[in-house]
């Protein structure tokens, strides 16, 4: 846009190819990737044996717990809150310390870039 | 457990009604003139494209947090949930359980990864190592489809609302319209607004009356659930108890199966077809949040990748506890109104909510004054949910229009930044007076599956796209444009051949029959379908470009470069 100052486009690809080849920067996709990956197979598999026993487990999903009219569908689909908000607060205990950090440091490292080799987004 | 009967209710509405009907439309009035003063307000701050797209990126995470809320609670999960959970009980819950784990892919795949590398739309994240016409043109032609399909439910819903909520009954007038007339006049009332709030606020506006709505839904349900609890000694199992034996369906209101999945005795087919029907559901609505325009487009208003994070965290704390809520106000609806009461009022347990605020406010503030009272506060509630979440679905439509099919196919990107706004602004015009027509020729069809539908398009087009453009090294233009069109056209094709368009009495065309498909919901094929096309798009084509992938690895992952 107007206010970018133009820039040799080569000079600035290459450095991201550049970052993106090093170790450090291996390094912060492997803790991004490590970590997001398992959670989101761990959290669907677990919210689609929930969809699926509510589909053909009905009879143990309508089991009633503590001679109350609280049932085990119920107590399920409060424990998929639970697992909900304990993910996403993993989640961000996790990016502060391992990929806030590793982020920062390789942004500071680059250094001011001008959007000339972006999209006109 | 008393109950409050269908008589005993229709006696209070009667005498409540003009005062219930005179508060509602107050406090709507009120709800307007505040939103359109902020919205003038902010207009003086909208200067720059960015102002315009993206609220200058000024906003905190808690703010936008609050806005998506606002953005994303629509009336289908406020007053639809709360009368699904109502007359089918469990099954209400179910569908509230998907609207929220799809905030763990928008919080762990998308989110800051998007507000690094994107600008405006979600465009900018697909188009980043593409070809740019083809894929903005595939994007913007999947952002309008599945917002004008959201922005149908909610319009022609607000429509089917207004005789409820202000108590307009065959035979007599409000203002001179009957109920008929009223309806028209609610959509095109709707439209206005929505344009309004777009074209004069935009995302600075907009994402203000979001918040001002998500305050007052939290509160107006956070009250609700209150009184609900009180009235059962903040026993959950005695309120469960009475919902059960007050809904006309004992125990089985507590468990699932009563609305999704349902068995047919002697019918195994259809047992079958019920069941994979709900599986489709639950896979649509986990994955296509993340795949929402709308949505998308917030992750942009705040400055940095973290503040984005923080926002879908405090998203996801609202959007829970608002979801726990509106489990107490079904409940509640059911216990207290009864299914019979319910089912009077609208079949589809849409009025659940303001008849169980009629039934609290009766019981705690005073007899009819206080339950006229409280009914009109949840209307009123209701109105501005509706309206803060048309007005994000035509940002983002018209967001798409003039920043990817404008400036950057049409004018490949030779254009000022002010010819693009004002293109923004005539775009959502456009598309408002579209929605308003399209609402009006639909006001009397079943279009409630719009939003399901969105949500299933949103999963098989948009979220393939997305993560393989931030995942996948190998992807590429070729791939971006398959699955994008791919997972669209699977996804409205199966449905248009399914039972919620011809072929049964629900259906949005009754009298016609050209039903071959049998699930309501095409998630279940037409997701790993649009993922199928990606792949099999990219590894057809040779293109591939090494440095614009290293890029947008790079700004995506640290934020360098970022907007």
């Amino acid at each position: 846009m107007s206010t970018d100052t133009p820039a040799p486009a080569a000079s600035q690809s290459d450095k991201y190819l550049a970052v993106q080849r090093s170790d450090e920067f291996a390094g912060l996709r492997r803790a991004l990737r490590g970590f997001v990956f398992p959670m989101t197979v761990a959290f669907f598999l677990w919210y689609a044996l929930y969809v699926i026993l509510s589909a053909y487990a009905r009879d143990f999903m309508g089991t009633k717990l503590f001679g109350s009219n609280i049932n085990v569908a119920l107590v399920f689909g409060l424990l998929q809150f639970v697992s909900t908000f304990l993910i996403a607060w993993l989640y961000s205990r996790y990016a502060d310390r391992k990929i806030d950090p590793v982020a920062d440091r390789i942004r500071a490292e680059i250094g001011e870039v001008t959007h000339e080799n972006g999209p006109r987004g | 457990m008393r109950t409050v009967h269908a008589a005993d209710m229709l006696l209070a509405a009667e005498a409540g009604n003009h005062t219930a009907r005179n508060l509602t439309i107050t406090l709507f009035l009120v709800f307007v003139a505040v939103t359109l003063a902020i919205t003038i307000w902010a207009s003086r701050q909208t200067k720059t494209a960015t102002d315009f797209y993206a609220g200058g990126r000024s906003f905190s995470g808690f703010q936008n947090g609050m806005a998506i809320g606002g953005d994303y609670m629509s009336a289908a999960s406020f007053l639809g949930i709360a009368g699904i959970i109502a007359l089918y009980g469990y099954d209400g819950f179910l569908y509230s359980i998907g609207f929220l784990v799809a905030w763990l892919v928008a919080l762990l795949l998308v989110a800051e990864l998007l507000r690094n590398s994107g600008r405006y739309t979600m465009a900018d994240v697909l188009a980043f190592r593409m070809r740019q016409r083809p894929v903005r043109t595939a994007a913007a032609v999947s952002t309008i489809t599945v917002s004008i399909f959201y922005l149908l439910a909610q319009m022609v819903g607000a429509g089917a609302l207004v005789a409820l909520l202000l108590g307009i009954k065959p035979g007599t007038t409000f203002l001179g319209m009957d109920a008929a007339t009223a309806k028209v006049a609610t959509i095109i009332m709707v439209g206005a607004l929505m344009i309004i709030y777009v074209t004069v606020g935009g995302m600075k506006g907009t994402t203000y009356v979001q918040i001002v709505k998500a305050f007052l839904l939290m509160s107006g349900a956070l009250l609700m659930t209150v009184l609900v609890l009180a009235k059962y000694n903040f026993n959950l199992s005695e309120l469960l108890g009475a919902a059960a034996a007050s809904s006309g369906k004992g125990d089985r209101l507590l468990e699932p199966g009563l609305r999704y999945g349902v068995e047919v005795a002697g019918n195994a087919t259809q047992t079958f077809y019920n069941k994979m029907d709900l599986l489709s559901l639950g896979i649509a609505l986990v994955l296509g949040t993340a795949g929402l325009p709308h949505i998308l487009i917030r992750f942009y208003t705040v400055p940095t990748a973290k503040a984005a994070r923080k926002s879908v965290l405090w998203a996801i704390g609202i959007i829970g506890t608002f979801y726990l809520l509106t489990l107490a106000l079904g409940f509640g609806a059911a216990a207290l109104v009864g299914g019979e009461a319910i089912t009077a009022q609208d079949k589809a347990g849409n009025t659940a909510a303001p008849q169980l605020a009629e039934a609290l406010g009766l019981e705690f503030f005073g007899g009819e004054l206080g339950g006229a009272a409280l009914l009109a506060i949840i209307a009123a509630v209701a109105f501005a949910t509706i309206l803060a979440v048309v007005a994000g679905l035509t940002l983002a439509s018209s967001s798409s229009l003039a920043h990817d099919f404008y400036a950057n196919v049409l004018k490949k990107g030779e254009t000022s930044e002010r010819q693009e706004v004002r293109v923004a602004r005539i775009s959502a015009l456009v598309i408002g007076a579209i929605s308003i027509l399209l609402s009006i020729y639909a006001q009397n069809l079943n279009v409630a599956f719009l939003v399901a539908l969105a949500f299933a398009v949103a999963a098989s087009g948009n979220l393939p796209a997305i993560l393989y453009s931030l995942f996948w090294r190998r992807f590429n233009t070729s791939g971006a444009v398959w699955a994008i069109y791919g997972g669209l056209l699977s996804a409205v094709l199966l449905v248009f051949f399914s039972p919620v368009v011809s072929g049964a009495a629900t259906s949005m065309f009754p009298d016609h029959d050209w039903q071959w498909f049998p699930l309501s919901n095409p998630g279940i094929l037409s997701i790993p379908f649009g993922f199928l096309c990606g792949w099999l798009g990219t590894i057809v084509s040779k293109e591939h470009d090494e440095e614009k992938y290293a890029e947008l690895e790079v700004r995506a992952l640290t934020g360098s470069g970022a907007h």
